[in-house]
């Protein structure tokens, strides 16, 4: 029997924090925060707080690991033990390994690592809050970070989940939805290309289903691509208008 | 023995493909010959050997007794764990569980989860304080391709073949009667794992086709057709038209499979 | 023919910058007869060829460019220098010593030691190895005094100026010897502290409104009245 009291969508069709089945989390942005890294970005999305660091290119020791025609990606996807309700262990879990690998494998894509052999680069991720669909989160951060350390890229990679809650088909899952939800499903997306860099799905669905969370996470993918490219312009924009 | 595909032998394997053909004869959506041989590991409460062409997978299931996860305590407790041992690849090192042999697991570990493959509340002992835990592990025996479903059917082939034995709840301890019941299971997941190569889509891809294709994707089916797990890996990309395509050729090879295995 | 922005105007990666006829410039790739950003940067259209001037990058190296590293190993037969690029850069005892070198009589480190700075040339580099440094010639060597300080690569083509004239402006209103590496990381020599620093503050302002116009006149009013306000011409 299952333990959930709440309704997660009202009588309005609208969800525990307000929005509509097919609306974003409030998402703010801000690119190169950190100053040691080579590139960085901060992300809020929803509850969600995510640092996102990269390191790089750079020479690989020990030199048995380097590659000799491309470079290696290298991530870390990590969460902080108070970032969630109760202490997670500092411990890497398995789900953290996962989720280091997948992220790992959707913004590798975008970058063209023929370009520098025999080199690494390294990002790292940090959930300081976590509120659902960190993972997608997690990688818009994480792109910028890249673009933001000069790293040239084919695109910027933009994730956003959508699922199935209540026999509804929503986008991007907070975390409640997430538990008590029948499907979760995190897809990221390079919108100039058009392609899919990660996808899962965790839960039941029809093909029809399926096919229609993906589409809707693709459109949530798009509307967080322009806030994406508005915070990486935002660093020269202004000191451009100050003098015009 | 070297890991790397010598270039021509890619290049061999990628024209045919885009010829609909394959270096082993196979068609583009054919799987390699499935056996099956169930209760080989009498230790165990369930066992399983699968070979996928030459991929070489063994499941044992083993029953113990613990506590409720706290927010499901009337459920029992699913694990699923897999290693890649060292004398099954080259490539396979000694040591901790790595993001390989975690992700493998989590895969596995989703589509029986998610498709409620096993009646978790017939699993209830004592609501909240005792449970039945089903520890479901991996061992991959020789790497030759596609470890994600031949370690799927091993391990829905171990827990069909799971015995437990009969018990009694007596004055708040188990006691065991004579005699064993099935492990409740009730559902029949299949995943089927995708590679692009050259933008096309090929089924159940052998050790040499991994090697050298761009992505992956496994989709796991239930019984009704439905949707139960999906997960692309490798660091290429898909088109959103060929993942749906991929879940349309999924369906029917799922369906194909539990039809021949009598599931 | 399409192109899809203006001239200088602002790009991110992936940006569509034309379809048809053209070439694909720096910091921009192909893909079938379509033209993309690859780095954050200003569009620039040149005739057939579309570019980007990134505004984030990092320095790679380019044989012929001088640059300004840090050693960071003494090894048998050289140095291994940190030039700012994914790559460490070698410089060669024998290159130095401008004779055959003799690992047993000669102790490197007297000549060149960990945390020193040296102002190079790349003299050899391609993707199968490490830039290759020489001293080989007048102005290069070991740096004794100045200050270092580091900005983006791309910028100091913008530091110079046109025909050299922004760098020519601030060497003659600071009164500094500046010695621009192509790596990014310059080395300003001053007769006092505050020239030194006026120079650096110049160049910063650079950096960071490098992509804007009338810079240069900026540049010499923010000089002159920070010498004003020291009292002094």
């Amino acid at each position: 029997m299952s333990q959930k009291t709440e309704k997660l969508i009202d009588k309005k069709g609208l969800r525990l924090d307000g929005r509509k089945p097919d609306e974003l989390r409030p998402i703010k942005i801000e690119v190169g925060v950190l100053s040691n890294a080579d590139g960085s970005a901060y992300i809020e999305q929803g509850k969600n707080k995510i640092l996102a660091a990269v390191y790089g290119p750079k020479e690989l020791h020990p030199k048995h690991l380097a590659l000799p025609d491309r470079m290696v990606l290298r991530c870390r996807y990590h969460m902080a033990p108070f970032s969630v309700q109760e202490r997670k262990s500092p411990a890497p879990s398995r789900r953290e390994i996962e989720l280091s690998k997948v992220i790992r494998e959707a913004i590798e894509p975008a970058i063209f690592v023929e370009y520098y052999p025999r080199t690494a680069t390294d990002v790292f991720v940090e959930v300081l809050q976590a509120d659902g669909s960190t993972r997608c989160t997690s990688i818009t951060a994480a792109s910028l970070a890249l673009a933001d350390a000069g790293i040239p890229m084919r695109d910027l990679v933009v994730a956003c989940s959508a699922g199935k809650v209540e026999d509804t088909i929503v986008l991007d899952l907070m975390d409640i939805e997430d538990k008590v939800g029948s499907a979760d499903v995190p897809v990221a997306y390079m919108p100039n290309l058009g392609v899919i860099t990660l996808l899962q799905m965790d839960g039941i669905l029809t093909p029809e289903e399926f096919e229609k969370a993906v589409n809707l996470a693709i459109e949530g993918c798009k509307k967080i691509y322009a806030v994406q490219k508005e915070a990486l312009k935002a660093k020269y924009v202004s000191v451009k208008e100050v003098e015009e | 023995m070297s890991t790397v595909v010598v270039r021509v032998k890619q290049k061999q394997i990628a024209q045919l493909i885009a010829k609909g053909k394959r270096l082993d004869g196979r068609g583009l959506n054919d799987y390699r010959e499935i056996k099956i041989e169930q209760g080989i590991i009498e230790k165990a409460e369930g066992s399983a050997r699968v070979l996928l062409g030459k991929t070489e997978v063994m499941v044992g299931v083993k029953i113990e007794t613990g506590e409720p996860f706290p927010d499901t305590p009337n459920e029992g407790v699913l694990t699923v764990n897999a290693e890649l041992v060292p004398l099954a690849s080259p490539t396979f090192e000694p040591g901790p569980p790595d993001e390989n042999s975690i992700e493998l697991a989590r895969v596995v570990d989703r589509g029986i989860r998610e498709s409620k493959a096993i009646d978790l509340e017939k699993l209830c002992i004592t609501p909240g304080k005792k449970v039945f835990v089903i520890f479901v592990d991996i061992y991959v025996l020789n790497h030759d391709g596609n470890l994600i479903d031949a370690s799927s059917l091993a391990a829905m082939a171990a827990l069909l073949n799971t015995k437990m034995f009969n018990y009694e709840i007596e004055e708040g301890e188990i006691k065991i009667k004579p005699g064993y019941m099935a492990l409740p299971v009730r559902r029949h997941p299949i995943s089927v794992t995708f590679a692009k190569i050259n933008d096309r889509l090929v089924v159940d891809p052998w050790l040499e086709e991994e090697q050298i294709m761009d992505a992956r994707l496994t989709i796991t089916v239930d019984d009704d057709g439905n949707i139960c797990a999906v997960q692309k890996g490798g660091s290429g990309y898909f088109t959103p038209k060929q993942v749906f395509e991929a879940v349309q050729i999924a369906r029917e090879k799922a369906a194909e499979i539990r039809k021949k295995l009598g599931w | 023919m399409p192109t899809f922005f203006e001239r200088r105007q602002i790009v991110t990666p992936g940006d569509l910058l034309a379809e048809g006829d053209y070439i694909a410039g720096e910091n921009t790739y192909k893909e079938g007869n379509r033209i993309y950003a690859a780095r954050i940067g200003l569009v620039e259209y040149e005739d057939k060829k579309v570019s980007v001037v990134a505004l984030r990058a990092f320095y790679i190296p380019r044989v012929g460019d001088t640059v300004i590293g840090t050693v960071v190993e003494v090894g048998f037969s050289g140095w291994t220098v940190d030039i700012n690029a994914p790559y460490l850069a070698i410089l060669r005892a024998s290159d130095v010593l401008n004779r055959p070198f003799k690992p047993q009589k000669d102790d490197l480190t007297e000549v060149l030691d960990v945390g020193d700075l040296v102002v190079a040339k790349i003299v050899s580099y391609d993707r199968t190895h490490n830039p290759q440094l020489s001293v080989d010639e007048p102005g290069l060597g070991k740096i004794t005094r100045g200050q270092i300080m580091k900005i983006t690569p791309t910028k100091i083509p913008r530091v110079i100026g046109k025909k050299g004239s922004m760098i020519s402006m601030i060497k003659q209103e600071t009164g500094c010897h500046i010695i621009l590496g192509h790596n990014g990381i310059i080395l300003i020599t001053g007769k006092s502290l505050e020239d030194e620093e006026l120079a650096m503050m110049a160049i910063h302002k650079i950096e960071e409104e490098s992509h804007t116009t009338g810079l240069t006149d900026r540049i010499l009013q923010m000089i002159k009245k920070e010498k004003e306000k020291r009292g002094g011409s």
